[in-house]
């Protein structure tokens, strides 16, 4: 049970929130554009490593805002917490 | 009593306060103070059960966590009766009854004892081996393995007991409550800090509590004397929290931790009523000290199972805590000094001590120097190769060892004895450590595995860090302590210890025995019955992972977790394959540290309160009304309403009929409702479903198909344009929340540009849903002003109308084919308007309709329900819906993935209408549809999603998915049931009003 410091809310217990999956991942504005193995990576592939990963993150059970947060996959531990829109932290 | 096995002892045990209980039909008697281990002990009982593989006879070993014997049955009420309860951690209370339960059908006389003549045939891996074939057996043999093997019996009664959750949060939780955590709590008290301190006993202190030998001495004082005076003092101290008779569980990442607290099991039953049983904490601490000491190891030799050969360490606390002799003619087997602390304890006490065995050369340190000058024979250099005495020990057979310690010579010594202690070194507690994902390292000197790395703010102190003589854990654990606080001076800094040292060590993991190791039983694990030579079987036969040799040898899978055997299972594999110990790494120790109970687990979650139900305003009114509820998420809703003596198809007949031919009202408050406002609010819902929006007037409604990025369907719904910016839009009831949280995902993430803002009014509103060529002049009557003509409130509209100071939203849509209205108000009013409507619609016999009428009535127009027509894997193409698919939009959620190579697949599954050949026959839902029935296997072409009969119409209709659908209409396919086979014919999806002119009544 991790401790997540939404970065709306303040420190609170992982059971309120969600996880949403590798951050960064950017819906194309032209979807129409591309073809089938371009949009299959957009829609399927998600990254599954060992280490420090960039994920999407929901206080769903409080202010139910989405952010980011560079969690690492061996320990759970978070390094940083930083808000939608923002670039991923150098780590 | 025929021995004197009590000693004058009044300590720790109240000599005063005699409690009877009753051991297999026995009635006995202990005091208070004494846990059930002790008092069977003082009452000369040491045979409490049976392995249970060879069915040995098996006696109580040690006074702890880690007992792997003496494992009882406690109560035998049918809701109460607990299996699997140590006896060593068992507190004695009046009127406890307990039981035996691994031999039947005696302790004493057990059938399956001749699995232990049978041994041979017995060995690792026998269960996987023989078992396993053929198949068809297994029934058999599983009786049979089941009625002998035997852990207990389950309560087969509801547990009436009461359990509770409880959270805490402190600066410093402190594990275990002997010196070194009593000391930890101490420092970090003096700094100001909140201290949570856990102990799992009943008292405080740990060993050195009733440690009552000359020579360790704390600033001069009897070390255990020195500890009074510091537990007086921390009971007294406002920082610490003392929670006794309290376990830690479990300990997860970031310093949360679970412990169960027993309020209760100590008491007489009759005086338990009413109170909690067992509260498990739920504790967030900023830092963690674990200091839950170490346990001992025994001796892996021929026979070392018999009752009467304990832990040394168990035979000096029965003696010094509980005042009771576990043997009258005791025998010490030993490789280390802790051991001659025992010796030490029984020589005090008065109890006869025959030998000690050591098998190392020699030793000189203080204990050992005093045990020898008081005369007690020590055969140094000398290892156990035999011990006799079936139900009891009485004599052991003792060698000398040759100079590498892989055989013995010499002639064998034989010493009698009713009480072996055995001692093998000590172990450090480190699996609250490991849990939390510290990593391990193997410490050479002492043979053991101490804390190394950890991510956690934690500290491991004492013996459960490695320290084991009392110099080392006092200092240790002040420096430490002071280190992890950052604290430079503590009151203990000046602290003066005085102990005896271990000079000489000597470990030898498989004892030789003057047999060959083919004619031996040294058990590793009693409680699996499994031996050093199981482990080496499994080594010869390819298993090299400590993992596999465990799981294959059964190895530590006990209900201790292998706390004795894990050391000696490892050390074995590493002398047999020539390994370093430390390179080999450890097996996983899991939560629950020790095991819990259901109850400690869901605590208040229990009948009503497992899950939470939503119920809709007018719930109360479906209840008088005798209506039958289903679930549907967490709410509770009207699924039909029977008559008299109707059956639930009766009744949806009756309903369905009703509807179609008068009128009949549903609660639809259940349907997910979110308000949507914000200048880009169409445009938003461009995005989001398929079909177009940007003409949608005000005061109209329009049907939306709402797709998951993959193009599959996720959800549908009516959607009401109320103002310029302003728009309600409905989910289905099961899928409101996910929607809401999807929506909000994109507004967030993709389309922060959007001016946008959701609200979940699911909860705010009620609907008071009526359908039926009668529901006109029903609505008539209860909105008299308004006017309801087809031009002025046309179908697939909506209009806001006064009842009294009530603002009603009246929609005109329909899911069930007919004219209907759907009111909507604040759910405040939503059982006054319902009420409304029955009384308005009395004259024309209005009916409330559940669920399943619902279900029906929308299967004879052909309406999905997504998430029973639909499964995450249909396109709206799949379900025959292209009509709603917008051609002109350049993009939605879920349009481009409409055209991938798998989603224009022509032999996709595809939503049809299914009729039975035989009009009565009503298909079940889920059945397979196949069309020849005679390949083997059957090719299935798809399952029926939706199946009625329909009142209306007169015989069976379905709704099915079936691969290549669209181009089977007025195919003939079969529905292969267990007792027989359905003839259907592909349909059309809809069955009855195709030209939709029931919807103007
Ligand atoms: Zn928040």
């Amino acid at each position: 049970m991790f401790l997540i410091n939404c970065p709306y809310c303040g420190e609170r217990d992982q059971s309120e929130f969600v996880s949403g999956g590798e951050a960064h991942i950017v819906r194309p504005k032209q979807p129409t554009e591309l073809n089938d193995d371009q949009w299959a990576e957009y829609l399927f592939m998600r990254k599954n490593i060992k280490g420090i990963q960039f994920e999407r993150w929901n206080h769903a059970h409080g202010c139910r805002k989405w952010f980011n947060v560079a969690r690492d996959t061996s320990n759970d531990k978070i390094e940083k917490i930083y808000k939608i829109g923002e670039q991923p932290p150098k780590l | 009593m025929s021995k004197n096995l009590r000693i004058n002892n009044k300590q720790f045990v109240d000599e005063t306060r005699k409690l009877s209980f009753v051991f297999n039909g026995k009635k006995l008697y202990g005091y208070k103070g004494d846990t059930l281990a002790s008092a069977l002990l003082s009452n000369d009982i040491h045979l409490v059960g049976r392995s249970f593989k060879y069915h040995r006879p098996r006696g109580i070993m040690t006074s702890g966590s880690e007992e792997p014997n003496a494992i009882l049955q406690i109560g035998n009420d049918d809701a109460l009766t607990e299996p699997n309860a140590r006896a060593t951690e068992i507190e004695l209370y009046d009127g406890l009854i307990c039981n035996s339960q691994n031999c039947w059908p005696s302790v004493k006389f057990d059938i399956g004892g001749i699995n232990n003549f049978l041994s041979p045939l017995l060995p690792a891996g026998f269960y996987y081996k023989t078992f396993m074939w053929p198949a068809s057996f297994w029934e058999k043999y599983e009786y049979f393995i089941r009625k002998s093997a035997g852990l207990g019996k389950s309560p087969t009664k509801q547990d009436p007991d009461m359990y509770d959750h409880r959270y805490m949060h402190c600066d410093i939780l402190i594990v275990g409550g002997g010196v070194s955590g009593l000391i930890a709590a101490k420092i970090a008290s003096d700094d100001n800090k909140k201290v949570l301190l856990l102990e799992d006993k009943e008292l405080l202190g740990g060993s050195l509590i009733y440690d009552d030998n000359d020579i360790s001495k704390i600033d001069n004082q009897k070390s255990s004397e020195w500890l009074k005076k510091l537990i007086d003092n921390i009971k007294n101290d406002k920082n610490i929290i003392i929670k006794t008779r309290t376990s830690l569980a479990a300990y997860h990442n970031y310093n949360f931790l679970l412990a169960r607290q027993n309020l209760t099991d100590h008491l007489s039953v009759n005086v338990r009523n009413n109170k909690i049983r067992q509260r498990l904490y739920k504790i967030r601490a900023k830092k963690v000290i674990i200091s839950t000491g170490a346990i001992e190891r025994p001796q892996v030799f021929h026979n070392n199972d018999r009752p009467g050969i304990m832990l040394a360490s168990a035979v000096k606390k029965y003696i010094d805590y509980f005042g009771v002799r576990c043997g009258l003619e005791n025998v010490i087997f030993t490789n280390n000094d802790s051991a001659y602390e025992t010796a030490l304890s029984l020589h005090k006490s008065g109890t006869k001590l025959n030998a000690i065995i050591d098998i190392r050369d020699n030793s000189s340190s203080e204990i050992v120097n005093k045990v020898k000058s008081l005369g007690i024979q020590i055969y140094w250099n000398h290892t156990i190769v035999n011990t006799k005495g079936y139900k009891r020990i009485n004599k052991v057979s003792v060698m000398k060892l040759n100079d590498k310690g892989n055989d013995v010579i010499g002639k064998k010594i034989e010493l009698n004895c009713d009480c072996l202690a055995i001692s093998g070194g000590w172990t450090p507690m480190v699996h609250l450590f490991t849990q939390s994902g510290g990593k391990l390292k193997f410490d050479n000197k002492d043979n053991i595995f101490v804390p190394d790395k950890t991510n956690l703010n934690q500290l491991s102190i004492g013996s459960a860090k490695g320290d084991f003589e009392l110099d080392d854990v006092l200092k240790n654990s002040i420096k430490d302590t002071k280190k992890f606080l950052q604290i430079e001076n503590s009151n203990f800094d000046k602290i003066d210890v005085k102990c005896s040292k271990e000079k000489e060590k000597k470990n030898i993991w498989l004892l030789p025995s003057d047999k060959p190791l083919s004619k031996t039983k040294p058990f590793l694990d009693y409680q699996n019955d499994s031996t050093a030579k199981d482990i080496k079987l499994a080594l010869r036969e390819g298993f090299k992972s400590i993992e596999h040799v465990k799981r294959y040898t059964t190895t530590g899978m006990g209900t201790d977790q292998g706390k004795l055997a894990n050391m000696h299972a490892l050390g074995i594999v590493a002398d047999t394959t020539n390994t370093n110990m430390g390179d080999l790494g450890t097996t996983t120790f899991r939560p629950p540290y020790t095991p819990l109970t259901f109850g400690t687990i869901v605590g208040r979650n229990v009948g009503q309160f497992f899950d939470i139900f939503r119920k809709t305003p007018m719930h109360d009114w479906h209840v008088n009304n005798n209506a039958k509820f289903e679930n549907v998420g967490q709410w509770k809703r009207a699924w039909y309403y029977p008559k008299d003596d109707e059956t639930m198809h009766d009744a949806v007949q009756r309903e369905s009929k009703a509807a179609r031919e008068s009128s009949g009202i549903l609660d639809a408050s259940t349907l997910g409702k979110i308000d949507i406002q914000g200048t880009d609010a169409n445009e938003f819902l461009n995005r989001v479903y398929t079909n177009a929006w940007s003409k949608l007037q005000i005061g109209k409604c329009r049907y939306g198909l709402m797709l998951n990025e993959d193009g599959m369907v996720y959800d549908d719904g009516v959607t009401t344009k109320l103002g310029e910016n302003h728009y309600l839009m409905t989910t289905t009831t099961g899928g409101a929340a996910n929607v809401m949280s999807k929506l909000e995902d994109y507004l967030q993430t993709e389309w922060p540009e959007l001016d946008v803002f959701l609200t979940s009014v699911t909860d705010h509103y009620s609907t008071a849903s009526v359908c039926g060529p009668n529901a006109k002049k029903i609505i008539t009557k209860i909105f008299k002003d308004l006017d309801l003509s087809d031009e002025s409130f046309p179908h697939m509209s909506f209009k806001e109308v006064k009842l009294g100071e009530i603002n009603c939203r009246v929609m005109r849509i329909s899911f069930t084919g007919e004219l209907s209205y759907e009111i909507n108000v604040e759910a405040s009013y939503g059982k006054y308007i319902w009420e409304k409507c029955i009384e308005a619609g009395k004259e024309f016999d209005i009916t409330p309709y559940g669920t399943e009428t619902m279900h029906l009535l929308r299967a004879e127009k052909g309406f999905i329900i997504v998430g029973q027509d639909t499964d995450g894997t249909m396109t709206p193409v799949d379900l025959q819906m292209d009509w709603i698919i917008s051609k002109k939009k350049y993009d939605f959620i879920g349009k481009r993935s409409l055209y991938r190579s798998d989603t224009i697949r022509e032999d996709r599954k595809q939503l049809v209408g299914l009729l039975t050949d035989d009009p009565n026959e009503i298909l079940e839902e889920g059945a397979q549809i196949v069309k020849d029935e005679n390949k083997k296997p059957m090719d299935m072409l798809g399952h029926v999603t939706s199946s009625y009969f329909s009142p209306t119409l007169k015989k069976s209709i379905a709704l099915a998915v079936l691969k290549e659908g669209k181009q089977l209409k007025g195919q003939k396919l079969l529905v292969p049931m267990i007792d027989k086979t359905i003839k259907v014919t592909v349909s059309d999806t809809v069955f009855l009003d195709k030209e939709n002119e029931r919807i103007n009544g």
